[in-house]
């Protein structure tokens, strides 16, 4: 609609295209603009799209201190880090046994329980079924644990043992067990 | 309209496929493509566009403001901060946001002042106009409850003054005021609903702006020289013509909001307004946002509250009958020697308002404004309807195209009218 209006006269006689080779000064003012315009709308879009990522308030509190040394051989706590639950176990020896000694071959996400643990005791893990994302039972004593003596998701029906791994359940992975170091032999930061 | 598929020309299938079931293609078409329009614009013609841009980039900000914001009087102030020191890019969506319902005013009134000055609210366009003097009015209660979120001093004071306006009203005046507050005095229900409110208020803008751009598709696009196009040579296709010229100003536009965004964000604000809402003090010195000073200038420059309130809100009632009130039949200032000047006056009266607006309410300030106030209703309630009789415009050109095409004025009376030059 709009090219056939172009003026009668180009420009100092330019030939405006009329050569017929199909590529006009148009055709780059056209293109150029359009070009301009798109990187100036992805950079105008880009502060929205990252204003809905973690705000710097909420980065702040992406760690937790966690005090180990309330909690005796056998019991648990489950702190929040992140919004989701951690479940950091004291486990006696004899869980730490029932661990090492399943063979890597029996796992569904074979993983030796050493490499899930930074001191044999204490294993730190997400509380959140790696299916679709439920809390396990298992934290308070009265709580069913499952087939395996560790954890056991209502949701679905899936059986974590005792370093936290996928033993029966849909549940894919392993309860993953996330960043955290030791600040003193009693004090945890988890993140 | 016939039942069946719509005859579609569009020759892309998937395009044609869905223009033929919803011709929504050829509509756009129809009415942003090949739509005539004057060929004589100049760039008071961008700002309608201007606004519609700016429409859209308040709700684009506001919805992602809204993600952080809450309305609570325990929480706003500080849901606000956040968004100004933790939100990524939170300072500068909140600063679009602030300084958009500025540019918002600017762009609006440059519009309006377009309408007064080429004549765009006569016949045919009257109805036009009206919707455009609603959708002021809406961006008005928009624009209030807006300033009200933040929850800090200005914000509160602010919406205190504003919806005391009310109680003005004799008997039912208290009842109306306490239910606008849900309470007794400003209070968590008045931000829940002034909140609800104000997302709510631009939908409704956008609403009515399709109404104005409908009725503006019907009766076609007033020009500079206010006669109406004769034929295709005096028209262009709005597409390249207009939405190049459209996107010219959008440029110039961008780069004065991101001036003002980028280097003076609070320029146009009140400093008071960072401090909380504090329900027992009354900060020293009060004063409307800049686009309301006009209209609190007008509320302050009568001494009888009543007769305030009734004046304020007539300044901008009158301007629904302005199309009624001036009887020239003449559009454009340019052809009507006294009433331009008359006009520019008004444009002097309604600065010197929004000047003595924002000044405390002593002498001269007052004296100022009610000069101010009789002139601008003077302008409209009297010059206008006695100018259409008593004043004698200069001849009219024979076409729009004559006078763009050959550089001159009116043709001499009697000259034979040239035969088209270009269909």
């Amino acid at each position: 609609m709009a090219e056939t209006m172009a003026p009668a006269t180009a420009p100092h006689g330019a030939p405006h295209g009329a050569d017929g080779s199909g590529e006009t000064r148009r055709d780059f003012l056209k293109l150029t603009t359009g070009a301009f315009a798109a990187v100036g709308v992805g950079v105008v879009v880009w502060p929205f799209i990252h204003s809905m990522n973690p705000a710097r308030d909420v980065l702040a509190l992406s760690s937790t201190e966690v005090d180990l040394a309330p909690i005796a051989a056998g019991q648990a706590v489950t702190v929040m880090w992140r919004g989701k639950p951690v479940f950091v176990r004291n486990r006696p020896p004899e869980e730490v046994q029932a661990a090492r000694a399943t063979p890597l071959s029996e796992l569904k996400d074979p993983q030796p329980d050493q490499a899930r643990v930074q001191r044999d005791q204490w294993l730190v893990v997400l509380g959140v079924c790696t299916h679709l994302g439920c809390v396990p039972l298992g934290q308070k004593s009265s709580d069913p644990k499952g087939d395996y003596n560790g954890w056991f998701c209502p949701c679905h029906g899936s059986h974590y043992d005792t370093s936290g791994r996928i033993r029966r359940g849909p549940a894919p992975l392993n309860l993953a067990v996330p960043e955290y170091t030791f600040t003193s032999p009693t004090q945890i930061r988890i993140g | 309209m016939a039942i069946g598929l719509h005859d579609s020309t569009f020759t892309n299938p998937v395009i044609r496929w869905i223009d033929q079931r919803m011709p929504v293609f050829t509509m756009m078409q129809k009415e942003y493509g090949t739509f005539p329009t004057p060929r004589n614009f100049n760039y008071f013609w961008n700002f309608g566009a201007l606004a519609m841009v700016t429409l859209m980039i308040m709700i684009a900000t506001g919805i992602f403001l809204a993600m952080n914001y809450t309305p609570h009087t325990a929480y706003a102030f500080d849901s606000v901060e956040r968004i100004m020191r933790d939100v990524n890019y939170g300072w500068l969506i909140r600063y679009v946001h602030m300084n958009g319902a500025s540019m918002f005013f600017i762009v609006v009134y440059i519009h309006i002042w377009r309408g007064l000055y080429y004549g765009s609210y006569k016949a045919p366009r009257e109805l036009l106009w009206i919707l455009g003097v609603v959708i002021f009015l809406l961006m008005m209660a928009t624009a209030f409850m807006g300033y009200v979120l933040p929850w800090g001093q200005m914000s509160f004071w602010g919406a205190t003054v504003i919806t005391n306006l009310f109680s003005a009203f004799p008997i039912v005046g208290e009842h109306i005021v306490t239910w606008l507050w849900g309470g007794f005095s400003v209070d968590n229900p008045t931000l829940n609903r002034f909140f609800s409110l104000h997302y709510l208020m631009p939908f409704v803008i956008a609403g009515v702006v399709f109404l104005h751009v409908a009725a503006l598709h019907i009766t076609g696009s007033n020009n500079p020289l206010g006669i109406d196009p004769k034929g295709p040579q005096d028209t262009l296709p709005f597409h390249p013509y207009y939405t190049v010229k459209d996107s010219v100003g959008l440029v110039v536009y961008f780069i004065v909001f991101a001036a003002l965004v980028f280097f003076a964000p609070n320029y146009l604000g009140h400093p008071d307004n960072y401090i909380p809402a504090n329900p027992l003090v009354t900060p020293a010195h009060i004063v409307p946002e800049w686009y309301f000073l006009p209209f609190y200038a007008i509320l302050r420059a009568v001494p009888d509250k009543l007769g305030g309130v009734l004046l304020m809100f007539g300044s901008i009632a009158v301007l629904f009958i302005l199309p009624w009130l001036d009887t020239s039949p003449v559009r454009s200032m340019r052809f009507r020697p006294i009433a331009k000047w008359a006009l520019f006056a008004w444009l002097i009266a309604f600065f010197a308002l929004m000047w003595a607006g924002g000044k405390p309410a002593e002498q001269p300030y007052v004296l100022i404004s009610q000069i101010a106030t009789a002139y601008y209703f003077a302008y409209f309630l009297i010059i206008l309807p006695l100018l259409g009789r008593l004043e004698r415009p200069l001849s009219l050109p024979e076409s729009i195209a004559l006078p763009v095409l050959r550089g001159g004025g009116p043709l001499p009376a009697g000259a034979v009218a040239k035969p088209m030059e270009k269909a």
